[in-house]
């Protein structure tokens, strides 16, 4: 491999890592100002160099936060070959469609205050806001970025939606009953509990409408609900809660956020939860990947922040059942957690190498390491336990060693990696724990034993499965 | 009180962990394998904006920014302690807003039959400030009537709060080993401070406290080093391969044990020197003594203070490194002691003429203590 395709390699990687991991919020040893900086010095700087790349990682798994600042950048810098240009929009349209309508709001506004208003961009913010099956829920829910959308890209809305958005006062009545609701929520407190939760919230606080009253009627969405069960249980309320089918991480965040002593209590019925969602985030594959053994980081930096509250440590939970849910054997280990994985607390430094030597010992097909990467008792104990495994007692790789890693380091531009200067032992940045799957696809390029070509044609191939999914869903 | 008991740093019964770094900062943490029973501390938190008065005899005031103090709380037949968190709601006291001075009687008080308030760290260095504090104690002409008078009051030393020298954010990343009894503190791989408590969940308590603590103002250059880096041992080459799993448990082990021994090498300035101890309190079985070395211009010099019981076992011990200015007056102000303040003598002793020691002296911020004429003829430029 040439020097230039091997460095184009590790660049667009570390992009795709940071831009997995990093949400530009604080972590345990950084601030939310230097990931901030750091993310989008490597978002100036991959577009500058790697632009059809750059494009292409919106079919991977980056997260909403990055996915959106990827779009920012693209429609803000518009691509000089037509065709190109195409496949972005095409992609950024896809990309859109699976992504939260508030943070698409906020896209919406960015580009506002960017000035961003070229022809391409007013098309695809009219394409996206035509296609929304409730334009007048979002008129009340996501008012404000309804109305930078419509200024910005001069949409053509439902006469009363306009109303809504710009002189809300002037009609005596709507005729969408939605809207009505909304407007009589102004005057009228019996109106406010027939508001999606997020509207009715404020007008409830300025109405003086007690929190058990609000949370006993008004309507919640599956979110919303696992959200408030905490807040709701403190107002003395109980919210019915389908745990089974959350998506995995926010559920294992949900757990954790449980007090230990109520986790042993439902130990049952959060593990039945955990394990139906994890057998639905690993699909048609799951029981194929043979013997596994997970390690995943409960030190005290699992904690994360105080905005990222415990969010490593939930990676770490989410990948074990997920490691369950595909292994046909399956044993996760802890640093310095024993029992059930549901009990797990973020305590104590990280003896990570002398935890991996327990899971070697397994003879596993597989080992998952979900850590931030701060090994330091002793420092450099995984390293060096990595590499004597690597080099001398396992040359062949038989087993397969990948390593997870929820936190960016902005320092160094990178996800902080286990064991640096080894093949082998590759490092990828992880967002949620059902990623996992597809991300173990991209450690194969971090490794080294795939070429750049390889990657491009592996992006490429993400980018029409994308583009494929988006039409079939247009044909429906 | 007792002077002059010889005193070791004596840290069997603690093991040492490897350390953690952060920028400059390396925390090298101790862990006891049993807690010491019978001594509990829990701190009590002082107004952020206070400046303390504290009465250490008569006529005698020692005053300093005092953020808390430790209350340790004993138990004579020497049953296990009990966390300390449960008083620690009681022991605080609301900040208050305004800048306040607060008095406050002795370094070390008792607050109740077997309790007592100490203020960590002002014991050790109020006891390094007082050496020579009173003047010459004979009427040399050399010596001005203000050293007479007032002897060396007031007498001042300037430190840096470990905020300053971004000890907050490494003791924030830090992550506490359980059993952690204590740690040892290096800044750009120069020793600083260490610190020990009876058990880990008082260690807990303490942990975040310690930014309070205060360092010398050579620290600073040291603090203001690139980051020092982990040190990672290799656990095998080609020269000694590894040849199975548990062949590379035991090379981690032999690593982790060799760790123990290179934080013995880089604490060497604290282990292996013998320092002069002062008994200030003794609380059932276990004595509050505060030390100081031998000063030596050459080698690091620690003041500190500890607790120990009848078998000499340490229970706490909080320490500070000196700067070499600190040490320079110390060592003038012990040799003049020695030589009863005859600056000929002193000079002899110095292996120096008396206008060098006139100099050094004024240097030192000692200058008002000489007669002026005195001054006047060593300031002169040398021809």
């Amino acid at each position: 491999m040439n020097r230039a395709a091997q460095v184009a390699r590790e660049d667009v990687l570390a992009f795709i890592n940071a831009a997995t991991a990093s949400t530009g919020q604080r972590e345990f040893a950084s601030t939310a100002a230097a990931q901030t900086l750091s993310v989008d010095f490597l978002h100036e700087y991959v577009l500058g160099n790697y632009r059809d790349l750059y494009a292409a990682t919106l079919a991977l798994d980056v997260n909403d936060h990055n996915a959106a600042l990827i779009m920012a950048n693209l429609l803000g810098v518009p691509h000089d070959n037509p065709a190109r240009r195409e496949v972005e929009g095409r992609l950024i349209a896809a990309r859109l469609a699976t992504m939260p309508p508030q943070r698409v709001y906020r896209l919406f506004t960015r580009l506002q205050k960017a000035g961003v208003n070229n022809s391409r961009a007013r098309a695809i913010i009219r394409n996206w806001v035509y296609a929304r099956p409730a334009i007048a829920l979002d008129a009340i829910k996501y008012r404000r970025g309804l109305t930078a959308a419509a200024r910005h890209a001069h949409l053509r809305l439902p006469d009363e939606i306009g109303m809504v958005l710009f002189d809300w006062k002037r009609p005596n009545r709507y005729t969408t009953p939605l809207l009505e609701t909304w407007r009589r929520a102004h005057y009228d407190r019996s109106a406010i509990t027939d508001l999606p939760y997020t509207v009715a919230e404020g007008f409830a606080a300025r109405r003086g409408l007690k929190r058990e009253t609000l949370l006993t009627k008004v309507q919640l969405t599956k979110a919303e609900r696992l959200r408030l069960a905490g807040a709701a249980k403190r107002a003395g309320v109980t919210l019915e809660t389908d745990l089974g089918t959350q998506p995995l991480t926010r559920l294992a965040t949900y757990v954790l956020s449980l007090e230990r002593s109520e986790r042993g209590k439902r130990l049952e019925e959060l593990t039945t939860a955990l394990r139906a969602s994890a057998n639905r985030a690993a699909g048609v594959h799951r029981g194929t990947w043979g013997r596994v053994v997970t390690v995943g980081d409960d030190s005290y930096s699992s904690y994360g922040s105080g905005t990222k509250r415990r969010r490593p440590l939930a990676v770490a939970l989410a990948v074990h059942y997920l490691a369950e849910a595909l292994a046909s054997e399956h044993h996760g280990l802890w640093l310095s957690h024993q029992g059930d994985p549901l009990l797990v607390h973020p305590q104590g430094a990280t003896p990570l190498g002398r935890r991996l030597l327990d899971g070697l010992a397994l003879a596993p097909d597989r080992l998952l390491i979900v850590s931030d990467g701060w090994d330091n008792d002793p420092p450099g104990g995984a390293s060096e336990v990595l590499r004597v495994w690597r080099q001398r007692l396992d040359p062949q790789q038989n087993t397969k060693i990948v390593h997870l890693n929820p936190v960016y380091d902005p320092d160094t531009y990178l996800v902080r990696p286990l064991a640096p200067h080894l093949s082998g032992v590759p490092s990828v940045g992880i967002r949620d724990g059902q990623d996992a799957v597809t991300l173990v696809e991209i450690a194969r390029f971090v490794t080294g034993e795939a070429s750049f070509d390889d990657l491009v044609v592996y992006l490429d191939s993400q980018v029409a499965r994308a583009l494929g999914r988006a039409m079939e869903q247009e044909e429906l | 009180m007792t002077k002059d008991e010889v005193f070791l740093v004596d840290l069997s019964g603690l093991l040492a962990a490897p350390a953690q770094t952060w920028g400059a900062v390396r925390l090298v943490p101790l862990l006891r394998e049993a807690p010491v029973g019978g001594l509990r501390l829990h701190p009590r938190l002082y107004g952020p904006n206070s400046l303390s008065i504290v009465g250490v005899g008569p006529r005698k005031a020692y005053i300093s920014y005092i953020p808390h103090g430790l209350v340790a709380t004993w138990s004579r037949d020497g049953e296990p302690s009990v966390t300390a968190g449960t008083q620690l709601l009681a022991a605080n006291q609301a900040p208050t807003e305004l800048f306040q001075i607060a008095f406050r009687k002795r370094m070390a008080r008792q607050l109740a039959p077997n309790q007592v308030r100490f203020l960590p760290l002002h014991l050790a260095m109020e006891g390094f400030l007082s050496l020579g504090f009173s003047g010459p104690p004979t009427r040399w002409p050399e010596w001005s009537r203000r050293a007479f008078q007032d002897g060396l009051s007031p007498r001042i030393e300037h430190s840096w709060s470990g905020k300053e020298l971004g000890l907050d954010d490494a003791l924030r990343v830090f992550e506490i080993h359980p059993g952690q009894c204590g740690v040892v503190v290096y800044f750009g791989d120069v020793l600083a401070a260490a610190f020990v408590v009876p058990h880990a969940d008082h260690y807990r308590l303490l942990h975040p406290s310690l930014v309070e603590n205060f360092f010398g103002s050579e620290l600073i250059h040291h603090a203001a080093h690139a980051n020092v880096g982990d040190l990672v041992a290799h656990l095998d080459d080609d020269a000694d391969p590894a040849t199975d799993l548990a062949d590379l448990g035991r090379r981690l082990e032999v690593a982790t044990e060799q760790w123990r021994d290179l934080h013995t090498l880089m604490a060497g300035g604290l282990l292996d020197v013998p320092f002069h101890s002062e008994t200030v309190y003794r609380m059932g079985r276990f004595t509050l003594n505060r030390f100081h070395p031998d000063f030596d211009l050459t080698g690091e010099n620690h003041i500190g203070e500890a607790i120990t019981d009848e078998t000499g076992q340490l229970a706490y011990l909080s320490t500070y490194r000196l700067s070499l200015p600190q040490t320079k007056r110390c060592y003038l102000l012990s040799v003049l002691a020695e030589n009863d303040w005859h600056l000929d003598n002193t000079a002899a002793a110095l292996n120096t003429d008396r206008n060098s020691l006139v100099r050094r002296l004024d240097n030192a911020g000692f200058g008002y203590l000489l007669k002026p004429d005195i001054l006047a003829i060593a300031r002169r430029p040398l021809d």
